[in-house]
């Protein structure tokens, strides 16, 4: 697969050109945070982030979307008869995602784009988007990427790896789509000797700062009734407030709603984040909710990411290690904990 | 602060041991910097997980709603006005609790130093004679720990728990020449036009995970406003009218009740400073009624009490 | 791309109120583009997401069987938002159907052996579907004795009634329904709970597959009363109720571990509950 040298001095422009040819999204500091948004000009991205506060998930699964449009209006003879909303879905380019977020994206695939049904919008986005990721030279304290089965410089889930490696930017491209991405754009130069051992370099550096925190394989073979009946989720679930943070800072929560939302005589059908740390979440018109309780809401996001997942698409797990859930968590409940827990060798009963 | 984890340890045994307690509630170590767990602390040999440090600034008051155990529980001045309120609003029993007074010396703002640090990521802090001392790969910086406390802490005035079964520190000086409403007089100042807008733009990051409300010791509806679905009130998306109403009508709901415990705008994700709201309400509630929440055991909110003497008209 | 969450326009043919509290009504359903209903390919036991524009969507069984054809039929409680407002809709109005979805009964493995469909209260419709299906002279030779045991509180509450007088008189199927009291002088079939009128008509376990639905605690009655008889787990088939909203195990909410109640069920058989999550 081919890759090119960008120099920095030289990126700005080869930016602005890129951008003159599609919608490119990039890490922009808003306020105090980086977050993902449309960069307007070449120098709106800074490249220069730890990771952003919210994940880049609401570029292919927006927090609120409207997904219908219909009317309601008496004389109107298609009334009440729902219209797809229609969509931009020009080619676009993400640049700077981290490898962890961009392989979240191939982990939803599979709950968005299966054999039996295929969600339009996502599907559509993924297939638009050319993912060009900025490898981790220094992965944070809460990084766990390599626990979990992607890492700092993983290229599975992107197009083009980025590398900087400090005068300038290796571009390696994994995917046919990466392949013409490189090919359009200007001033690459090829990629000397020392680039390249640079970047072997800072791979090997940042993959070697961080280790295994736990053991995937180990929760994966505890029996899934010994795990859900465990007595640590008391305690594990002590602290939760039952907020939503967790699940819509990270970037493989997909669960969503579903509304529709009425003004005056025109109205949308519209999805939505939705999150199981809300009673709502499972609450039957009957007044039943097989969630009732605080650890059963708990204990189901643990489940559903390290055991739920993993059995029912045989491999991996649903998350990446990104730490957003670890950093942002109110009660400072972590995710790293609760997976030695259960990863232990003897899951005791309550 | 330091001794009060060594004393809190020790009452905890003590009331665990004598059964005076079913369970102790107070924090244990947290796993990143600036962030304790809060635990419940179930038999002797669990205590020696407590401790106390400037990052307990989460409010255990909201982990009572609807115990029916007896507790001991550890609280700082906002906690323990907290619990005033929950004592008032019929939430807990007073026999039930065993008060373990901490007087409070504020808690740290972490992000704020974290901000100070610009890019260099803290892994371990440590408070000392009054200085924070941050360190992380190839550096260490200290702060004057009295310039990086959370903002409610930096303007408290109830540092001491106002109600307590026994003390694990001594009683601290409580300040007396704070301004606590200097922010709020400058909103007041402003043009509708130009409040509208700073409010807007305060708002404007919301995702609408709830963190604020669920991590606020007032808020223990049954069912939340937001959440009722028949007939549904409020929108569930982030479209500004929706955030608008969710963080409007919360104000208001907390308002003669909110201790400025900062439990909200700690807990959000986004950073949002929605104590702009609450406590413009304060000092509102504190002009028109000279009224403090959870200061006093004995006297009820003014939003939940009528006398025929109210000079409000709409009271006649 | 087909777009899995665009409902189908139909327009409600019918509207009858099958019970005497007025709670459950049965929408006859007729679809406005003949494409759409010949894509609409369903067996009994699979249900499909009632929408309402402006209002929402409900995932309802459908009472209908695909031997049926011009129509497809829902009977709707009234509970919740979307039930109550359908409850006010009348005839003639559009609304939306999506689906079908879900799994269905095991029609295959059903095949050559006897049937015994219990029932209880308003969760008769997919079972309704299921007779129907078996009753059709095209399926009738294809299973073996076809037994039913059916409750209601109080015979103002059944559902189907005339079509439940017309199979009582069939020799090909054999029905045994039941009220818990009744005050009607006339009344006369069985009166009784259904676990205990299970019990009483004892229908043999051999060859024979079970299917139960209704309310949670006739379920947790009968069962012990089936595994008396002799079904092991494997053979004794039920329904789940779920909050859902995608209905094709996307939107993630009504899973039991593993499971997507919307996709991977909402059929299971009391063996595979058994390895699940006890979250239903």
């Amino acid at each position: 697969m081919s890759e090119i040298y960008i120099a920095k001095d030289k990126f700005p422009s080869v930016l602005g050109q890129l951008m003159g040819k599609c919608p490119v999204f990039g890490p922009v500091l808003q306020g105090k945070f980086h977050e993902f948004g449309r960069l307007e000009r070449p120098e709106d991205v800074d490249l220069g982030y730890g990771n952003t506060r919210l994940s880049p998930k609401a570029l292919f699964h927006p927090q609120a979307e409207k997904m219908f449009d219909f009317s309601l209006s008496k004389g109107d003879p298609e009334a009440g008869i729902l219209k797809e909303t229609p969509k931009d879905f020009r080619p676009r380019v993400i640049l700077g995602i981290r490898p962890c977020d961009a392989r979240a994206f191939q982990l939803d695939d599979r709950n968005f784009d299966t054999d039996s049904v295929r969600d339009p919008w996502w599907v559509r986005r993924r297939e638009t988007t050319t993912l060009v990721g900025l490898a981790c030279n220094t992965p944070g304290s809460t990084c766990f990427c390599t626990s979990v089965g992607t890492g700092p410089f993983d290229k599975t889930g992107l197009d083009v790896l980025m590398v900087d490696v400090g005068e300038g930017y290796l571009f390696q491209a994994s995917t046919k789509k990466g392949e013409e991405f490189l090919a359009g754009l200007s001033a690459g130069e090829a990629v000397s000797g020392s680039v390249a051992e640079k970047a072997d370099a800072l791979k090997k550096g940042a993959e070697g700062s961080m280790g295994t925190q736990f053991s995937v394989d180990a929760i994966v073979q505890n029996p899934t009734l010994d795990l859900f009946n465990a007595a640590f989720w008391d305690e594990v679930q002590f602290s939760c407030i039952n907020c939503g943070t967790c699940t819509f800072v990270c970037p493989t929560c997909w669960c969503f709603d579903i509304q529709d939302e009425v003004y005056q005589e025109k109205g949308s059908r519209i999805r939505l984040w939705d999150s199981c740390m809300f009673p709502l979440f499972t609450f039957h018109g009957s007044g039943h909710n097989p969630r009732s309780q605080k650890l059963q809401r708990v204990r189901q996001r643990f489940m559903h990411k390290l055991k739920y997942y993993p059995e029912k698409y045989k491999g991996g797990v649903a998350c990446v290690g990104c730490g957003r859930c670890v950093r942002q968590c109110p009660v400072n409940i972590d995710i790293r904990h609760v997976a030695r827990l259960m990863s232990a060798s003897c899951v005791c009963p309550t | 602060m330091q001794g009060y984890t060594q004393r809190i340890r020790e009452a905890a045994k003590r009331l665990l041991a004598e059964k005076k307690v079913d369970v102790v509630m107070g924090f244990r170590k947290g796993t990143i910097p600036f962030m304790n767990e809060p635990f419940l602390a179930k038999s002797p040999e669990q205590v020696d997980q407590l401790l106390w440090d400037g990052n307990c600034g989460i409010n255990l008051a909201n982990y009572l709603s609807g115990r029916k155990d007896r507790i001991g529980i550890v609280a700082k001045g906002c906690d323990s006005r907290n619990i005033v309120v929950h004592l008032l609003e019929y939430q807990i029993k007073r026999e039930q609790l065993y008060i373990l007074g901490a007087p409070c010396h504020g808690m740290i703002d972490g992000r704020r130093i974290t901000e100070e640090l610009a890019g260099k990521e803290p892994l371990q802090v440590e408070e000392e004679n009054g200085r924070i001392r941050v360190s992380g790969k190839g550096f260490e910086e200290s702060f004057d720990r009295k310039q990086y406390l959370q903002e409610n802490c930096a303007i408290c005035m109830h540092r001491n728990p106002v109600v307590y079964d026994e003390l694990v520190g001594d009683l601290v000086e409580e300040q007396r020449d704070v301004d606590r409403y200097a922010d709020v007089r400058e909103v007041e100042g402003l043009s509708p036009e130009a409040k509208w807008k700073y409010f807007e733009d305060l708002i404007a990051p919301c995702i609408r995970c709830y963190a604020c409300r669920n991590a606020c010791p007032v808020c223990y509806c049954p069912t939340c406003f937001v959440d009722e679905s028949r007939p549904q009130w409020v929108g569930k998306t982030v479209d500004p009218t929706d955030t608008r109403t969710f963080h409007f009508l919360r104000a208001y709901h907390v308002a003669g009740r909110c201790t400025d415990c900062g439990a909200c705008e700690r807990a959000c994700p986004v950073g949002i400073k929605m104590r702009q709201f609450t406590k413009k309400l304060e000092k509102d509630i504190k002009e028109m009624y000279g009224y403090e929440a959870g200061v006093d055991p004995e006297s009820r909110p003014p939003l939940d009490t009528y006398r025929p003497d109210d000079p409000r008209d709409f009271a006649k | 791309m087909n777009n899995p969450y665009l409902p189908y326009p139909v327009r409600i043919e019918s509207i009858v109120t099958e019970t005497e509290d007025h709670n459950q009504k049965t929408f006859k359903l007729v679809f406005l583009r003949p494409e759409d209903e010949a894509k609409f390919v369903y067996m009994p036991g699979q249900f499909a997401e009632l929408s309402v524009a402006g209002v929402g969507e409900v995932p309802i069984g459908i009472a209908t069987s695909p031997t049926e054809k011009g129509f497809i039929s829902f009977t709707v409680n009234k509970v919740g938002k979307v039930t109550s407002h359908l409850h006010n809709m009348e005839e003639g109005e559009i609304m939306g159907v999506r689906g079908p979805m879900g799994n269905s009964f095991p029609w295959d493995v059903l095949e050559g052996k006897n049937v015994v469909i219990i029932g209880g209260g308003f969760a008769f419709t997919t079972l309704r579907s299921s007779i129907v299906y078996m009753l059709h002279p095209e399926n009738r030779s294809r299973f073996g004795d076809i037994t039913v045991v059916y409750g209601a509180r109080s015979p103002g509450l059944l559902l189907y009634k005339e079509e439940l007088a017309a199979w009582e008189r069939r020799e090909d199927i054999r029905m045994h329904i039941t009220v818990d009291a009744t005050t009607d002088p006339n009344w006369k079939y069985n009166v009784g709970f259904v676990p205990a009128v299970t019990k009483e008509k004892a229908p043999s376990a051999d060859n024979s597959y079970a299917i139960i639905c209704g309310p949670p605690i006739m379920i947790k009655f009968t069962l012990p009363v089936l595994t008396e008889l002799g079904f092991p787990p494997e053979r004794i088939i039920s329904s789940l109720e779920m909050r859902m909203k995608c209905g094709i195990g996307i939107c993630g909410r009504c899973n039991i571990g593993t499971e997507y109640v919307c996709k991977d069920g909402p059929v299971f058989t009391l063996a595979q509950l058994s390895r699940l999550p006890n979250e239903y």
